[in-house]
């Protein structure tokens, strides 16, 4: 899937301090209809975003104007559950270009690499530090840096290197996804079958 | 020779290739289609002109949307019977096998793969869905991918990965009276959490893993993604052997005796090394039933909701979260906890013992008053032998209705959703929040712990009444 190229994302982020936020919260299953890849974004964490008369609830990190941003900063295990990719393309339809937790799901992970959605691996201390400038301000800012993979917290300077692996790094920086490798291995794979 | 586990057995015999710092090529021997995870997928195939590579190799039924009453009128719901009709029309189109709605071949992808004889040790198996670990129970690679990765199958029959950690989990010993393979899931769950398997692969082994039925292994295998890990799998012995002979898709003749020769030989060796190890005693196991909101929240049926005072900061908050959710409190015990419905079913628990289990306990027993019974076959050849064996009469006599195969109250995809603010114990696999309905509350359990919640009407230790 076609998605724009990644270098450096300089953002305020949107807080979710909560664990084990399952794809199940980031998507609901009755809004896995579709069968084109659009509009997922309004969708995006709905049974905490809105109320049963579907009223914003005020105090869901997505509803409350004081935060903003192309950053998602998540509790640890993130993503865990179910294999949808609608997921994925739920928060990045509804604007994120980065989720920043101390732990990923493996499925959540690899579906965010394939879209453009990149997940940012941070230590424990540093999440909570990211928590903490957030609370305390709003616009707290986070520049996070592809290239030198490197994450920082601007208010203070305070950075972090992050791991990723050097064949999606390439991808993420050129918006290639993998298919377009497969299909050039037709006579590779073709070979392989015999 | 190095020491290999049985992973990287059947992982090294399928790459193709290894991209420089990069993942692998793997090859991918099976693929499992469903309705909700394929159409992008499709849809991208058409943007860039490309066809199906390998449409025998494929295998399609729709599963997540599908009502589970009157299936033989038109899916009610608009969204969903597109979903279903857009499946058929993309496997008409490149020429893949559908397994429609009501055909003898419909069921739950998970269950049905392993009922034909498609799913065999030693293959790689992937399907848009992550209880793809089920079919790890034959001693297959098999694991869940997203859409990207359905499209990148279907483009050329390979997927990139990266090769993951290898976790061996031990369970030694015998199971007590009432314990399920159910029951070792959850309790392997809640001791190394759901994000415990994260970046592994398992490997169950040990005497009460090998004592297993092959459906009460898929049980288990099918759980793994539950506790982060991609897959699960059993190195297949006599009883994996014996349930595929004679299956549709089994190898036949001189075929098969080669086929076993090398099944036999997928074992971990000696001395092979795993990055993780864990040793459980099968003595330790209670029937077990959960009280959160996720999988790895579960208790021994007689036990109380953990205080969780050790808990700090954001564990502490989603901890507490999670109760409120439930409208539990810490400390109180599960036992004699009123309960509004029962669902058997899914891909975790929706086959022929399961619901002989159930059937074999709530015999001569009546369904509670004020308690709904959802029975929902995995698939069209398990709703045949529940008939066959009379198994929907002693349901009858029992106040309980048979329904048809599909997902049902599993996800709430579907008709069957649990309504809010309802207790459901549930034989399928995941608790989160909303995850049957909007607002609806999930206790996990086996479907022995079912049958004794629907004749009680509250949670109920499956043993005081065997």
């Amino acid at each position: 899937m076609a998605y724009d190229k990644f270098v450096t994302l300089t953002s305020r982020a949107v807080p979710l301090p909560v664990e084990n936020v399952d794809t199940d919260q980031i998507i609901p299953a009755r809004f896995l209809k579709a069968v084109e890849r659009k509009g997922f974004g309004d969708n995006l964490f709905r049974d905490w975003r809105y109320d049963k008369a579907n009223q914003p609830i005020a105090d869901f990190p997505l509803n409350d104007s004081k935060y903003s941003g192309k950053i998602l900063v998540g509790g640890k295990n993130f993503g865990s559950g179910s294999s949808r990719e609608h997921a994925a393309w739920a928060i990045y339809d509804y604007g994120f270009r980065v989720v920043v937790s101390s732990f990923f799901a493996d499925i959540f992970k690899g579906n965010s690499l394939n879209n453009g959605l990149l997940p940012v691996i941070v230590s424990p201390a540093f999440l909570e530090k990211i928590f903490a400038a957030i609370e305390a301000d709003p616009t707290t800012e986070l520049e996070v840096d592809l290239e030198n993979q490197k994450i920082t917290l601007l208010t203070t300077g305070e950075s972090e290197e992050f791991e990723i692996n050097a064949y999606k790094k390439h991808c993420l920086q050129n918006g290639l996804d993998d298919i377009d490798y497969l299909v050039n291995m037709k006579e590779e794979i073709e070979a392989f079958e015999r | 020779m190095e020491a290999k586990t049985l992973f990287d057995k059947i992982w090294d015999a399928h790459v193709v290739k290894k991209v420089e710092a990069g993942p692998s090529v793997l090859y991918i021997d099976r693929h499992f289609i469903h309705e909700v995870t394929s159409p992008v997928a499709f849809l991208g195939l058409k943007n860039r002109g490309l066809k199906v590579f390998r449409p025998d190799q494929t295998t399609a039924t729709p599963d997540h949307n599908v009502p589970t009453i009157d299936q033989e009128l038109s899916i009610k719901d608009e969204l969903s019977r597109h979903q279903v009709e857009m499946l058929k029309k993309n496997c008409d189109e490149h020429g893949i096998t559908y397994h429609g709605l009501g055909s003898e071949g419909h069921g739950v992808v998970h269950i049905i793969g392993p009922e034909m004889g498609l799913t065999q040790p030693g293959m790689t198996i992937v399907c848009g869905d992550s209880h793809t670990s089920t079919h790890g129970a034959f001693g297959a690679i098999a694991f869940g991918i997203g859409t990207s990765e359905v499209e990148m199958v279907l483009a050329s029959q390979c997927i990139m990965q990266p090769k993951p950690k290898k976790m061996r989990i031990t369970v030694d010993g015998e199971l007590g009276k009432g314990v399920t393979s159910k029951d070792i899931a959850l309790y392997i769950i809640s001791k190394i959490s759901t994000s415990g398997g994260t970046g592994h692969f398992i490997e169950y082994a040990g005497s009460a893993i090998t004592s297993l039925s092959m459906e009460a292994r898929m049980t288990l295998c099918n759980l793994s993604i539950e506790s982060g890990a991609r897959g699960g799998m059993i190195a297949p012995d006599d009883t994996t052997i014996n349930y595929i002979k004679g299956r549709q898709f089994a190898p036949k003749g001189a075929d098969w005796d080669k086929a076993v020769e090398y099944w036999k030989s997928l074992k971990s060796d000696e001395g092979a090394q795993f990055d993780t190890e864990y040793h459980f005693d099968a003595a330790d196991i209670e029937p077990m039933i959960t009280y959160g909101t996720n999988p790895g929240m579960g208790i021994g049926v007689t036990a109380t909701i953990p205080l969780g005072e050790e808990l700090q900061g954001t564990d502490r908050t989603t901890f507490l979260k999670s109760l409120k959710y439930m409208d539990y409190n810490p400390g109180e015990p599960m036992k004699g906890k009123k309960v509004d419905y029962v669902f058997l079913g899914s891909c975790t628990n929706g086959r022929i013992e399961d619901f002989r289990a159930f059937a074999q306990f709530v015999k001569g027993k009546k369904k509670a008053d004020d308690i709904h019974v959802w029975l929902v076959p995995g698939s069209k050849a398990v709703e045949k032998q529940i008939i066959a064996e009379g198994l929907d009469q002693i349901f009858e006599e029992a106040g309980m209705a048979l329904r048809q195969p599909g997902c049902s109250a599993c996800l709430a995809m579907n008709d069957d959703k649990i309504p809010e603010g309802k207790y459901a114990v549930s034989t399928s696999n995941r608790n989160f929040e909303g995850r049957q309905g909007p607002g609806a509350r999930t206790l996990l359990a086996s479907p022995l712990t079912a049958a004794a919640v629907a004749v009680t009407g509250v949670i109920t230790d499956p043993r005081e009444l065997m």
